[in-house]
Protein backbone atom coordinates (compact mmCIF):
# COMPACT_ATOMS: atom_id res chain seq x y z
CA UNK A 1 0.00 0.00 0.00
CA UNK A 2 2.91 2.40 0.80
CA UNK A 3 4.88 1.34 -1.67
CA UNK A 4 1.78 1.64 -3.85
CA UNK A 5 1.33 5.74 -3.00
CA UNK A 6 5.22 6.39 -3.01
CA UNK A 7 5.05 4.89 -6.54
CA UNK A 8 2.51 6.90 -7.51
CA UNK A 9 3.02 10.20 -5.96
CA UNK A 10 6.12 9.91 -8.18
CA UNK A 11 4.94 9.31 -11.11
CA UNK A 12 2.89 12.34 -10.62
CA UNK A 13 5.47 14.41 -9.10
CA UNK A 14 8.10 13.65 -12.65
CA UNK A 15 4.47 14.15 -14.66
CA UNK A 16 4.37 17.27 -13.38
CA UNK A 17 7.66 18.58 -13.98
CA UNK A 18 8.48 16.54 -16.85
CA UNK A 19 4.92 17.44 -19.45
CA UNK A 20 6.12 21.33 -18.85
CA UNK A 21 10.09 20.80 -20.06
CA UNK A 22 8.72 18.28 -22.71
CA UNK A 23 6.28 21.11 -24.26
CA UNK A 24 8.66 23.11 -24.27
CA UNK A 25 11.17 21.05 -26.14
CA UNK A 26 9.28 19.65 -28.08
CA UNK A 27 8.40 23.40 -29.57
CA UNK A 28 12.24 24.28 -30.23
CA UNK A 29 12.08 25.49 -33.71
CA UNK A 30 14.44 22.97 -34.97
CA UNK A 31 14.64 24.32 -38.45
CA UNK A 32 15.48 27.89 -37.35
CA UNK A 33 17.42 27.12 -34.00
CA UNK A 34 20.87 27.43 -35.53
CA UNK A 35 19.96 31.33 -37.27
CA UNK A 36 18.16 31.90 -33.43
CA UNK A 37 21.45 30.58 -31.73
CA UNK A 38 23.45 32.82 -34.24
CA UNK A 39 21.08 36.11 -32.95
CA UNK A 40 23.47 38.50 -31.56
CA UNK A 41 20.44 39.76 -28.91
CA UNK A 42 20.23 36.26 -27.53
CA UNK A 43 24.02 35.95 -27.34
CA UNK A 44 24.29 39.34 -25.72
CA UNK A 45 21.73 38.15 -22.98
CA UNK A 46 23.81 35.11 -22.37
CA UNK A 47 27.27 36.38 -22.21
CA UNK A 48 25.75 38.97 -20.10
CA UNK A 49 23.99 36.02 -17.85
CA UNK A 50 27.20 34.16 -17.77
CA UNK A 51 29.67 36.86 -16.86
CA UNK A 52 27.46 38.55 -13.80
CA UNK A 53 26.53 34.93 -12.96
CA UNK A 54 30.18 34.02 -12.34
CA UNK A 55 30.89 37.43 -10.92
CA UNK A 56 28.35 37.17 -8.27
CA UNK A 57 28.77 33.07 -7.25
CA UNK A 58 32.59 34.06 -6.60
CA UNK A 59 31.19 36.95 -4.66
CA UNK A 60 28.90 34.63 -2.70
CA UNK A 61 31.67 32.13 -1.92
CA UNK A 62 33.78 35.02 -0.54
CA UNK A 63 31.69 36.35 1.33
CA UNK A 64 29.54 33.54 2.47
CA UNK A 65 31.78 31.19 3.76
CA UNK A 66 33.38 32.96 6.58
CA UNK A 67 29.94 33.87 7.27
CA UNK A 68 29.22 30.18 7.44
CA UNK A 69 32.02 29.11 9.14
CA UNK A 70 31.30 31.62 12.21
CA UNK A 71 27.43 31.55 12.44
CA UNK A 72 28.64 27.17 12.45
CA UNK A 73 30.71 27.35 15.39
CA UNK A 74 30.60 30.23 17.62
CA UNK A 75 27.73 31.81 19.35
CA UNK A 76 26.80 35.26 19.94
CA UNK A 77 23.71 37.47 20.89
CA UNK A 78 21.51 37.83 18.46
CA UNK A 79 22.69 35.24 16.24
CA UNK A 80 19.01 33.62 15.16
CA UNK A 81 18.06 36.55 14.08
CA UNK A 82 21.09 37.09 11.65
CA UNK A 83 20.55 33.65 10.61
CA UNK A 84 16.96 34.35 9.84
CA UNK A 85 17.60 37.61 8.16
CA UNK A 86 20.32 35.82 5.90
CA UNK A 87 17.32 33.15 5.04
CA UNK A 88 15.63 35.87 4.17
CA UNK A 89 16.08 36.64 0.57
CA UNK A 90 14.89 32.58 -0.39
CA UNK A 91 11.11 33.07 0.66
CA UNK A 92 11.06 36.77 0.02
CA UNK A 93 9.02 37.40 -3.24
CA UNK A 94 12.18 38.59 -6.12
CA UNK A 95 10.18 41.69 -6.99
CA UNK A 96 9.78 42.98 -3.10
CA UNK A 97 13.38 42.06 -2.92
CA UNK A 98 14.20 44.24 -6.27
CA UNK A 99 12.34 47.18 -4.12
CA UNK A 100 14.18 47.41 -0.91
CA UNK A 101 17.25 47.56 -3.38
CA UNK A 102 15.96 50.30 -5.46
CA UNK A 103 15.08 52.12 -2.04
CA UNK A 104 18.28 51.41 -0.54
CA UNK A 105 21.17 51.61 -3.84
CA UNK A 106 18.89 53.99 -6.10
CA UNK A 107 20.36 57.63 -6.50
CA UNK A 108 17.96 58.83 -3.97
CA UNK A 109 18.37 55.30 -1.67
CA UNK A 110 20.24 55.93 1.72
CA UNK A 111 23.08 53.84 0.13
CA UNK A 112 22.98 55.33 -2.83
CA UNK A 113 23.38 58.92 -1.16
CA UNK A 114 26.06 58.03 0.59
CA UNK A 115 28.01 56.17 -2.08
CA UNK A 116 27.00 59.72 -4.21
CA UNK A 117 25.37 57.60 -7.36
CA UNK A 118 22.93 55.09 -7.99
CA UNK A 119 23.45 51.76 -8.69
CA UNK A 120 19.92 50.71 -10.84
CA UNK A 121 20.08 50.47 -14.63
CA UNK A 122 24.29 49.16 -14.47
CA UNK A 123 25.10 45.68 -15.06
CA UNK A 124 26.55 45.94 -11.16
CA UNK A 125 23.17 46.48 -10.40
CA UNK A 126 22.69 42.91 -12.35
CA UNK A 127 25.21 41.48 -9.67
CA UNK A 128 24.04 42.75 -6.54
CA UNK A 129 19.94 41.70 -7.50
CA UNK A 130 22.21 38.09 -8.03
CA UNK A 131 24.08 37.96 -4.64
CA UNK A 132 20.99 39.10 -2.72
CA UNK A 133 18.90 36.56 -3.96
CA UNK A 134 21.27 33.45 -4.21
CA UNK A 135 23.60 34.05 -1.11
CA UNK A 136 21.74 32.13 1.16
CA UNK A 137 21.54 28.93 -1.11
CA UNK A 138 25.07 28.74 -0.72
CA UNK A 139 25.35 29.99 3.22
CA UNK A 140 22.78 27.87 4.22
CA UNK A 141 24.82 24.12 2.76
CA UNK A 142 27.96 25.76 3.66
CA UNK A 143 27.00 26.50 7.20
CA UNK A 144 25.21 23.01 7.85
CA UNK A 145 28.75 21.36 6.37
CA UNK A 146 31.20 23.58 8.57
CA UNK A 147 28.44 22.25 11.74
CA UNK A 148 29.03 18.61 10.39
CA UNK A 149 32.53 18.60 10.94
CA UNK A 150 34.20 16.80 13.68
CA UNK A 151 35.60 19.76 16.23
CA UNK A 152 37.91 16.94 17.30
CA UNK A 153 39.78 16.93 13.99
CA UNK A 154 40.71 20.48 14.67
CA UNK A 155 41.87 19.92 18.42
CA UNK A 156 44.27 17.70 16.97
CA UNK A 157 45.15 19.75 14.73
CA UNK A 158 46.11 22.63 17.63
CA UNK A 159 48.37 20.03 19.76
CA UNK A 160 49.91 19.62 16.73
CA UNK A 161 50.48 23.33 16.59
CA UNK A 162 48.67 24.20 13.37
CA UNK A 163 47.78 27.32 13.33
CA UNK A 164 44.16 28.70 13.15
CA UNK A 165 43.95 29.84 9.59
CA UNK A 166 46.32 26.50 8.79
CA UNK A 167 43.91 24.35 10.33
CA UNK A 168 41.62 25.93 8.44
CA UNK A 169 43.08 25.58 4.83
CA UNK A 170 44.39 21.91 5.59
CA UNK A 171 41.59 20.38 7.33
CA UNK A 172 38.28 22.54 7.75
CA UNK A 173 38.51 23.56 3.43
CA UNK A 174 39.16 19.86 2.04
CA UNK A 175 36.80 18.25 4.20
CA UNK A 176 33.95 20.36 3.69
CA UNK A 177 34.53 20.68 0.40
CA UNK A 178 31.39 19.25 -1.01
CA UNK A 179 28.90 21.19 0.83
CA UNK A 180 30.76 24.45 -0.26
CA UNK A 181 30.52 23.30 -3.99
CA UNK A 182 26.58 22.31 -3.70
CA UNK A 183 25.95 25.28 -2.16
CA UNK A 184 28.14 27.38 -4.81
CA UNK A 185 26.65 25.52 -7.24
CA UNK A 186 22.86 26.11 -6.39
CA UNK A 187 23.74 29.73 -5.66
CA UNK A 188 24.81 29.72 -9.27
CA UNK A 189 21.79 28.27 -10.56
CA UNK A 190 19.12 30.68 -8.53
CA UNK A 191 21.70 34.06 -9.81
CA UNK A 192 21.27 33.07 -13.40
CA UNK A 193 17.13 32.20 -13.05
CA UNK A 194 17.16 35.62 -11.34
CA UNK A 195 14.63 37.75 -12.87
CA UNK A 196 12.11 39.77 -10.57
CA UNK A 197 14.96 41.49 -8.53
CA UNK A 198 16.94 42.43 -11.67
CA UNK A 199 13.79 43.66 -13.74
CA UNK A 200 12.94 45.97 -10.99
CA UNK A 201 16.07 47.48 -9.44
CA UNK A 202 18.59 47.08 -12.64
CA UNK A 203 16.00 47.50 -14.70
CA UNK A 204 16.12 46.13 -18.75
CA UNK A 205 18.02 47.35 -21.04
CA UNK A 206 20.21 44.80 -23.78
CA UNK A 207 23.78 43.98 -23.39
CA UNK A 208 23.37 45.75 -19.57
CA UNK A 209 21.23 44.89 -17.78
CA UNK A 210 18.70 42.43 -19.75
CA UNK A 211 20.22 39.11 -18.56
CA UNK A 212 18.32 35.41 -19.90
CA UNK A 213 15.27 35.50 -17.93
CA UNK A 214 14.45 39.22 -18.83
CA UNK A 215 15.02 38.37 -22.34
CA UNK A 216 12.61 35.29 -22.19
CA UNK A 217 9.94 37.73 -20.58
CA UNK A 218 10.43 40.56 -22.98
CA UNK A 219 10.75 37.85 -26.29
CA UNK A 220 7.57 36.29 -24.93
CA UNK A 221 5.25 39.22 -25.54
CA UNK A 222 6.70 39.59 -28.80
CA UNK A 223 8.13 36.71 -30.39
CA UNK A 224 7.39 33.27 -29.17
CA UNK A 225 10.07 31.14 -30.98
CA UNK A 226 12.51 33.58 -29.66
CA UNK A 227 11.02 32.91 -25.74
CA UNK A 228 10.96 29.30 -26.30
CA UNK A 229 14.91 28.92 -27.66
CA UNK A 230 16.27 31.02 -24.80
CA UNK A 231 14.30 29.16 -22.40
CA UNK A 232 15.45 26.04 -23.57
CA UNK A 233 18.99 27.56 -23.17
CA UNK A 234 18.39 28.67 -19.82
CA UNK A 235 17.13 25.24 -18.71
CA UNK A 236 20.03 23.04 -20.65
CA UNK A 237 22.77 25.73 -18.96
CA UNK A 238 20.49 25.11 -15.46
CA UNK A 239 20.32 21.30 -15.81
CA UNK A 240 24.07 20.86 -16.98
CA UNK A 241 25.03 22.64 -13.74
CA UNK A 242 23.07 21.04 -11.23
CA UNK A 243 23.67 17.36 -12.98
CA UNK A 244 27.71 18.22 -13.13
CA UNK A 245 27.02 19.24 -9.26
CA UNK A 246 25.75 16.18 -8.27
CA UNK A 247 29.18 14.39 -10.34
CA UNK A 248 31.31 16.10 -8.50
CA UNK A 249 29.95 16.03 -4.92
CA UNK A 250 29.20 12.10 -5.78
CA UNK A 251 33.01 11.94 -6.31
CA UNK A 252 34.20 13.23 -3.33
CA UNK A 253 31.86 10.88 -1.38
CA UNK A 254 28.54 12.45 0.68
CA UNK A 255 28.68 14.58 3.17
CA UNK A 256 28.06 11.73 5.38
CA UNK A 257 31.60 10.23 5.47
CA UNK A 258 33.11 13.73 5.74
CA UNK A 259 36.11 12.20 8.24
CA UNK A 260 36.67 8.90 6.28
CA UNK A 261 39.81 10.01 4.62
CA UNK A 262 41.44 10.34 7.90
CA UNK A 263 40.24 7.45 9.33
CA UNK A 264 41.63 5.15 6.92
CA UNK B 1 -7.26 11.02 -0.81
CA UNK B 2 -10.70 11.46 -2.52
CA UNK B 3 -11.26 14.14 -0.46
CA UNK B 4 -8.13 15.87 -1.72
CA UNK B 5 -8.50 14.79 -5.53
CA UNK B 6 -12.08 16.66 -4.35
CA UNK B 7 -10.52 19.92 -3.95
CA UNK B 8 -8.39 20.14 -6.50
CA UNK B 9 -10.93 19.55 -9.12
CA UNK B 10 -12.77 22.09 -7.31
CA UNK B 11 -10.03 24.32 -7.48
CA UNK B 12 -9.37 23.91 -11.02
CA UNK B 13 -13.34 24.75 -11.72
CA UNK B 14 -14.18 27.85 -13.21
CA UNK B 15 -17.18 27.76 -10.63
CA UNK B 16 -14.14 28.53 -7.85
CA UNK B 17 -13.63 31.61 -9.65
CA UNK B 18 -16.06 33.81 -8.45
CA UNK B 19 -18.95 34.32 -10.85
CA UNK B 20 -18.04 37.64 -12.15
CA UNK B 21 -17.98 39.27 -14.94
CA UNK B 22 -14.03 39.40 -15.92
CA UNK B 23 -12.46 42.51 -17.37
CA UNK B 24 -9.29 42.39 -19.58
CA UNK B 25 -7.73 45.54 -19.60
CA UNK B 26 -4.53 47.60 -19.93
CA UNK B 27 -2.53 48.93 -16.98
CA UNK B 28 -3.04 51.96 -17.87
CA UNK B 29 -6.52 51.68 -17.45
CA UNK B 30 -6.56 50.50 -13.99
CA UNK B 31 -7.31 54.05 -12.28
CA UNK B 32 -10.51 54.55 -14.67
CA UNK B 33 -12.10 51.45 -14.61
CA UNK B 34 -12.08 50.62 -11.19
CA UNK B 35 -13.90 53.43 -10.95
CA UNK B 36 -16.75 51.95 -13.14
CA UNK B 37 -18.02 49.28 -10.55
CA UNK B 38 -17.63 47.23 -8.24
CA UNK B 39 -19.29 43.96 -9.91
CA UNK B 40 -16.63 43.62 -12.17
CA UNK B 41 -13.19 41.65 -11.85
CA UNK B 42 -10.57 43.05 -13.39
CA UNK B 43 -7.14 41.57 -14.90
CA UNK B 44 -4.50 44.38 -15.80
CA UNK B 45 -1.18 43.94 -17.58
CA UNK B 46 0.30 44.80 -20.60
CA UNK B 47 -1.99 44.26 -24.35
CA UNK B 48 0.45 42.19 -25.54
CA UNK B 49 0.19 39.88 -22.10
CA UNK B 50 -3.46 40.04 -22.31
CA UNK B 51 -3.78 39.13 -25.68
CA UNK B 52 -1.04 35.94 -25.15
CA UNK B 53 -3.61 35.16 -21.95
CA UNK B 54 -6.54 35.29 -24.35
CA UNK B 55 -4.98 33.28 -27.03
CA UNK B 56 -4.31 30.43 -24.14
CA UNK B 57 -7.81 30.52 -23.25
CA UNK B 58 -8.08 32.31 -19.83
CA UNK B 59 -11.30 33.09 -19.14
CA UNK B 60 -12.76 36.48 -19.67
CA UNK B 61 -15.69 38.72 -20.97
CA UNK B 62 -14.02 41.95 -21.90
CA UNK B 63 -10.90 42.77 -23.38
CA UNK B 64 -9.99 46.75 -23.35
CA UNK B 65 -6.49 46.95 -25.30
CA UNK B 66 -4.12 50.19 -25.19
CA UNK B 67 -3.49 50.18 -28.83
CA UNK B 68 -5.28 48.87 -32.43
CA UNK B 69 -2.48 46.21 -32.65
CA UNK B 70 -2.98 43.93 -30.20
CA UNK B 71 -6.84 43.86 -30.79
CA UNK B 72 -6.00 43.39 -34.41
CA UNK B 73 -4.50 40.48 -33.21
CA UNK B 74 -7.12 39.21 -31.15
CA UNK B 75 -9.57 39.28 -33.75
CA UNK B 76 -7.26 37.97 -36.21
CA UNK B 77 -6.86 34.89 -33.78
CA UNK B 78 -10.85 34.67 -33.67
CA UNK B 79 -10.18 35.79 -29.94
CA UNK B 80 -13.34 38.35 -29.79
CA UNK B 81 -16.89 38.65 -30.96
CA UNK B 82 -18.39 41.07 -33.47
CA UNK B 83 -16.38 44.68 -33.84
CA UNK B 84 -14.24 46.44 -31.78
CA UNK B 85 -15.16 50.03 -31.03
CA UNK B 86 -12.43 52.96 -29.83
CA UNK B 87 -13.93 54.26 -26.31
CA UNK B 88 -10.46 56.28 -25.52
CA UNK B 89 -7.65 58.09 -26.52
CA UNK B 90 -4.77 59.25 -25.02
CA UNK B 91 -2.05 61.53 -25.70
CA UNK B 92 1.62 60.82 -24.34
CA UNK B 93 3.95 63.48 -22.04
CA UNK B 94 7.30 63.31 -20.38
CA UNK B 95 7.63 63.15 -17.09
CA UNK B 96 10.20 64.10 -14.81
CA UNK B 97 11.03 63.78 -11.05
CA UNK B 98 9.76 66.50 -9.05
CA UNK B 99 13.27 67.50 -8.38
CA UNK B 100 13.85 67.60 -11.86
CA UNK B 101 17.62 66.12 -11.70
CA UNK B 102 18.33 65.97 -15.57
CA UNK B 103 17.13 69.35 -16.20
CA UNK B 104 14.74 68.45 -18.36
CA UNK B 105 12.47 71.77 -19.38
CA UNK B 106 11.85 71.07 -22.98
CA UNK B 107 11.58 68.31 -25.51
CA UNK B 108 15.07 68.92 -26.61
CA UNK B 109 16.73 67.92 -23.14
CA UNK B 110 15.72 64.50 -24.02
CA UNK B 111 19.23 64.31 -26.51
CA UNK B 112 21.14 66.25 -24.53
CA UNK B 113 24.54 63.48 -23.36
CA UNK B 114 23.55 61.85 -19.77
CA UNK B 115 20.07 62.32 -19.39
CA UNK B 116 19.03 59.34 -18.19
CA UNK B 117 15.72 58.35 -19.92
CA UNK B 118 13.06 55.34 -19.79
CA UNK B 119 10.96 54.18 -22.23
CA UNK B 120 8.42 51.16 -22.75
CA UNK B 121 9.99 47.84 -24.79
CA UNK B 122 9.18 48.42 -28.10
CA UNK B 123 6.54 46.04 -28.57
CA UNK B 124 4.59 47.52 -25.84
CA UNK B 125 2.06 50.20 -26.72
CA UNK B 126 3.53 52.70 -25.32
CA UNK B 127 6.89 51.85 -26.34
CA UNK B 128 6.01 52.30 -30.19
CA UNK B 129 3.87 54.93 -29.20
CA UNK B 130 7.11 56.77 -27.75
CA UNK B 131 9.19 56.03 -30.53
CA UNK B 132 6.77 57.57 -32.99
CA UNK B 133 7.34 60.52 -31.35
CA UNK B 134 10.59 60.86 -31.14
CA UNK B 135 10.94 59.90 -35.09
CA UNK B 136 7.95 62.37 -35.77
CA UNK B 137 10.60 64.93 -33.92
CA UNK B 138 13.67 63.61 -36.36
CA UNK B 139 15.60 60.41 -36.79
CA UNK B 140 18.94 61.72 -35.41
CA UNK B 141 17.12 63.21 -32.38
CA UNK B 142 15.14 59.61 -32.12
CA UNK B 143 19.18 58.20 -32.33
CA UNK B 144 20.36 60.42 -29.77
CA UNK B 145 17.60 59.87 -27.29
CA UNK B 146 17.34 55.85 -27.62
CA UNK B 147 21.05 56.42 -26.60
CA UNK B 148 20.06 57.87 -23.29
CA UNK B 149 17.44 55.24 -22.32
CA UNK B 150 18.83 53.52 -19.51
CA UNK B 151 15.88 50.90 -19.20
CA UNK B 152 12.89 49.74 -21.58
CA UNK B 153 10.42 48.50 -19.05
CA UNK B 154 8.06 46.49 -19.78
CA UNK B 155 5.03 48.41 -18.22
CA UNK B 156 3.72 52.12 -18.10
CA UNK B 157 3.17 51.72 -13.96
CA UNK B 158 7.07 50.88 -13.51
CA UNK B 159 8.36 54.01 -15.44
CA UNK B 160 5.66 56.58 -13.05
CA UNK B 161 7.20 54.21 -10.69
CA UNK B 162 10.54 54.84 -11.52
CA UNK B 163 10.31 58.20 -12.06
CA UNK B 164 8.48 59.36 -8.77
CA UNK B 165 11.10 57.39 -6.80
CA UNK B 166 13.77 59.87 -8.89
CA UNK B 167 15.59 56.93 -10.13
CA UNK B 168 15.64 58.27 -13.88
CA UNK B 169 15.41 61.78 -15.09
CA UNK B 170 12.68 61.65 -18.18
CA UNK B 171 10.32 58.71 -19.05
CA UNK B 172 7.66 58.72 -21.89
CA UNK B 173 3.82 57.82 -20.45
CA UNK B 174 0.40 58.39 -21.02
CA UNK B 175 -1.38 61.74 -20.01
CA UNK B 176 -3.37 59.80 -17.37
CA UNK B 177 -0.38 57.59 -16.00
CA UNK B 178 1.12 60.34 -15.25
CA UNK B 179 0.21 60.94 -10.90
CA UNK B 180 1.06 64.06 -9.12
CA UNK B 181 4.07 62.43 -7.70
CA UNK B 182 5.64 62.95 -11.08
CA UNK B 183 6.56 66.74 -12.81
CA UNK B 184 4.98 66.69 -16.54
CA UNK B 185 6.51 68.09 -19.59
CA UNK B 186 3.93 68.48 -21.89
CA UNK B 187 4.63 67.46 -25.90
CA UNK B 188 4.08 69.63 -28.04
CA UNK B 189 1.15 68.78 -30.38
CA UNK B 190 2.94 68.23 -33.69
CA UNK B 191 5.00 65.47 -32.20
CA UNK B 192 2.55 63.91 -30.24
CA UNK B 193 0.47 60.77 -30.87
CA UNK B 194 -3.06 59.81 -30.34
CA UNK B 195 -3.46 56.41 -28.82
CA UNK B 196 -6.48 55.13 -29.17
CA UNK B 197 -7.86 51.82 -27.16
CA UNK B 198 -10.28 49.55 -28.78
CA UNK B 199 -12.39 47.37 -26.27
CA UNK B 200 -14.55 44.03 -27.62
CA UNK B 201 -16.72 41.16 -26.14
CA UNK B 202 -14.62 38.09 -26.06
CA UNK B 203 -15.81 35.48 -27.96
CA UNK B 204 -17.65 32.60 -26.18
CA UNK B 205 -17.49 35.20 -23.02
CA UNK B 206 -19.19 33.33 -20.18
CA UNK B 207 -21.33 36.53 -19.18
CA UNK B 208 -21.45 38.06 -22.33
CA UNK B 209 -24.58 39.97 -21.68
CA UNK B 210 -22.88 41.55 -18.49
CA UNK B 211 -19.98 42.12 -20.86
CA UNK B 212 -22.23 43.98 -23.83
CA UNK B 213 -23.53 46.22 -20.74
CA UNK B 214 -19.66 47.14 -19.89
CA UNK B 215 -19.10 48.27 -23.11
CA UNK B 216 -22.14 50.15 -23.38
CA UNK B 217 -21.53 51.70 -19.79
CA UNK B 218 -18.08 53.25 -21.11
CA UNK B 219 -19.11 54.49 -24.01
CA UNK B 220 -21.90 56.38 -22.42
CA UNK B 221 -22.23 59.77 -21.50
CA UNK B 222 -21.47 59.04 -17.44
CA UNK B 223 -18.58 56.42 -18.54
CA UNK B 224 -17.31 58.90 -21.04
CA UNK B 225 -16.74 61.33 -18.00
CA UNK B 226 -14.98 58.98 -15.68
CA UNK B 227 -12.43 58.50 -18.38
CA UNK B 228 -11.86 61.92 -18.76
CA UNK B 229 -11.55 62.40 -15.15
CA UNK B 230 -8.68 60.02 -15.57
CA UNK B 231 -6.95 62.08 -18.23
CA UNK B 232 -8.44 60.57 -21.54
CA UNK B 233 -9.30 62.02 -24.09
CA UNK B 234 -13.06 60.97 -25.03
CA UNK B 235 -13.81 58.31 -27.78
CA UNK B 236 -15.30 60.83 -30.32
CA UNK B 237 -12.25 63.06 -30.51
CA UNK B 238 -11.58 64.65 -33.67
CA UNK B 239 -8.22 65.15 -34.22
CA UNK B 240 -6.60 62.59 -35.83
Amino acid sequence: MIRAAAVGAGVLLLLLLGIPIASLILRVPAASLATRMADPAIQEALRLSLVTTLISTLLIVLIGTPVAYVLATRDFPGKRVVETLIDLPMVLPPTVAGLALLLAFGRMGIAGKILGFGLPFTTLAVIVAQVFMAAPFFIAPARAGFAALDRRLLDAAATLRASEGYAFARVVLPLTLPSLTAGAAMACARALGEFGATITFAGNLPGVTQTMPLAVYVAFQSDLEAAIVLSVLLMILSFGLLLGLRAATGRMGPASSLAAPIAR
Amino acid sequence: MKRLVFVLLLLASPAFARDETTIFAAASLSGAFKEMGKKYRFNFAGSQQLAAQLEQGAPADVFASADEQWMSYAREHGLIAGEPRVFARNRLVVITPKSNPGRVDRIADLARPGVKVLIGVENVPIGRYARQVLTKHSSDFARRVLGNVVSQEENVKAIVTKIALGEADAGFVYVSDATPAVRRMPIPDEVNVIAAYPIAVVKNAPHAEAAQAFVNFLLSREGQAILVKHGFLPAENSRP
